[in-house]
């Protein structure tokens, strides 16, 4: 695990009093009440919920349930309206985050080797050279991807699942305790997703918290335990058999609907 | 040949100052071009060239036809203009192109109001489309510290800044200042606008940043090479715009970037990722 350096989280501290850090206990994130509003339109209203590692959740839900908010808010991205996180473990800064991938140039003129690079930049600061051992590290995630001989490739020679692939081999040399990924099999072929879910489970061994947002629900019913569906004022968490249940299901897709009704009279 | 290629600079001191201005230029705007093109800045830095014009007009109006003086003017209000477009995109409905539009509008009929009114027609000649045989030794002093100081804070800030431009979101989350090397590169961005501009006037000083580095984009995958390529064409642009306008009594701005559009139209017929060639490059 990481030492943050201090300067940073401290002054995270500071500018999100809400934000707890304990650097003790185990690694877990509290959720209480949190709401989370846009201009007149709440998004996210009392959401209350606990992870603890070592888990795999599985944020699910209707298109424009807050899911990718939830992260946001989660990473200070996005601004909460009341309610509280409490990080247990860990500090915000110890996250490594996965957003959507479609936010990237995806012909940006750089190679695997320098794309990997960027997950190691905490440890090698603005101009320190790469060690053997970092070196080393960037080669074994690469295998871990299934990546190993592309280090020289660029990018834009990449298909979707490939250059999916060398994004979480960024965040494997990250070596963060706790790690978001949002929407992270989007446009990505069977076999990538089979293999990555692979590592998601080996992360999970190692005792770290996984959260991922999904729209897929069959994924989640398969390879997920815990699971957060998720549908604005609507939530449950838990097991995820006893959250994706038939009910349920309804009950989330009616409240989205009825948000959207809503919003069609504004 | 040599009559043809180096003897107009043996002969003629304001040439050869000339082919030494365009040199430094070269190779400060090509890094600096690479990364705007990479970072979807274009428009941008279309603004903020323009937006140099009042500056420059004002530094007119109280010391001449002086390149530091109406280079400090330039680089004050254009930084200035980029930071109020920022602000206003940010918060109003108007996305950042259009707020960049409607300021360089304003700035450039501002500028050319306050050249016309205070000046002659020949001096809004020379602050529109720039007068790079008139260069002397302090503006040659000048673009060289430009452009030296250019390569040094590009040096120091390679790293971050690349992440920055590739994956701002990823900065952030980690932790870098991504703000503090976004406005790192709009203050070098500024300057070698301002040190562009004698040579190529307002008008066109985004000339000699924008085209090499298109140019070169459609050549390399790295951005190492991105980087050299830009110069090599930026220093390709100069001298033989030079020598054009010498032989020909051309303008020679308008040669320089003439020349530089030439590059560019070769790169997309011939380049392995030009126009033609799109399917092989990636493969």
């Amino acid at each position: 695990m990481k030492n943050p350096r201090e300067p940073f989280w401290i002054r995270y501290k500071d500018n999100h009093p809400t934000i707890q850090c304990l650097s003790q206990g185990p690694i877990a994130i509290d959720l209480k009440n949190l709401f989370v509003k846009y201009p007149n339109n709440p998004l996210i209203s009392g959401l209350s919920c606990h992870f603890e590692a070592p888990a795999l959740w599985a944020i699910a839900g209707p298109n424009g349930a807050g899911k990718s908010t939830l992260l946001k808010a989660l990473l200070e991205l996005q601004k909460y309206n009341s309610g509280k996180i409490a990080f247990h473990g860990f500090c915000p800064c110890d996250v490594a985050y996965l957003a959507q991938q479609n936010q990237l140039d995806r012909r940006f003129p750089l190679t695997v080797g320098d794309t990997i690079a960027m997950g190691l930049f905490r440890e090698v600061g603005i101009f320190r050279k790469y060690t053997k051992e970092q070196r080393e590290k960037m080669q074994m995630a690469l295998e871990q991807v299934g990546l190993s001989s592309f280090a020289k490739t660029s990018l834009q020679a990449l298909s979707g699942g490939q250059f999916q692939r060398v994004l979480f081999a960024r965040l494997i040399l990250q070596e963060a305790p706790v790690i978001f990924l949002d929407e992270p099999f989007t446009g990505v072929d069977g076999q990538t997703i089979q293999d990555l879910m692979v590592l998601l489970h080996t992360w999970v061994k190692e005792g770290r918290l996984v959260i991922a947002v999904l729209h897929d629900l069959d994924l989640v019913e398969d390879h997920f335990p815990n699971a957060l569906l998720l549908a604005r004022h609507f939530y449950k968490c838990g097991p995820t058999l006893d959250v994706l249940t038939k009910e349920n299901l309804r009950d989330a897709m009616a409240a989205s609907r009825q948000w959207e009704a809503e919003a069609g009279t504004l | 040949m040599i009559d043809f290629f180096i003897t107009p600079f043996t002969d003629y001191v304001f040439l050869r100052r000339a082919l030494m201005a365009c040199m430094a230029l070269a190779l400060g705007c090509g890094p600096v071009g690479v990364l705007l093109v990479l970072r979807r800045m274009s428009l941008m830095g279309d603004a903020l060239a323009h937006a140099i014009l009042p500056g420059a007009a004002l530094g007119f109006l109280f010391g001449g036809l002086s390149l530091p003086a109406m280079g400090l003017g330039g680089f004050l209000v254009g930084f200035l203009v980029a930071l109020l477009a920022g602000v206003i995109s940010r918060f109003t409905i108007l996305n950042e192109d259009a707020s960049f539009a409607g300021f360089y509008l304003i700035s450039l009929a501002l500028g050319v109001l306050i050249v016309s009114t205070q000046g002659s027609q020949v001096d809004l000649m020379h602050i529109l489309f720039g007068t790079i045989l008139a260069v002397d030794k302090v503006s040659l002093l000048m673009v060289a510290t430009i452009t030296t100081s250019t390569l040094f804070v590009l040096a120091l800030i390679y790293r971050p800044l690349l992440i920055e431009c590739f994956d701002p979101g990823y900065l952030r989350v980690i932790g870098g200042r991504g703000s503090l090397y976004h406005f790192l590169f709009l203050i070098l961005v500024a300057l070698n606008l301002v040190a562009a501009f004698q040579a190529l006037g307002t008008l066109m000083a985004l000339g000699m940043m924008m085209l090499p580095a298109v140019s070169s984009r459609l050549w390399a995958r790295h951005v190492w090479s991105l980087f050299l390529l830009s110069s090599g064409f930026a220093v390709i642009s100069g001298y033989f715009g030079l020598l054009l306008s010498y032989h020909l009594e051309w303008p020679s701005g308008p040669s320089i970037i003439l020349i530089a559009g030439l590059i560019y139209g070769i790169s997309l017929v011939f380049a392995p990722f030009g126009a033609f060639k799109q399917q092989q490059g990636i493969a």
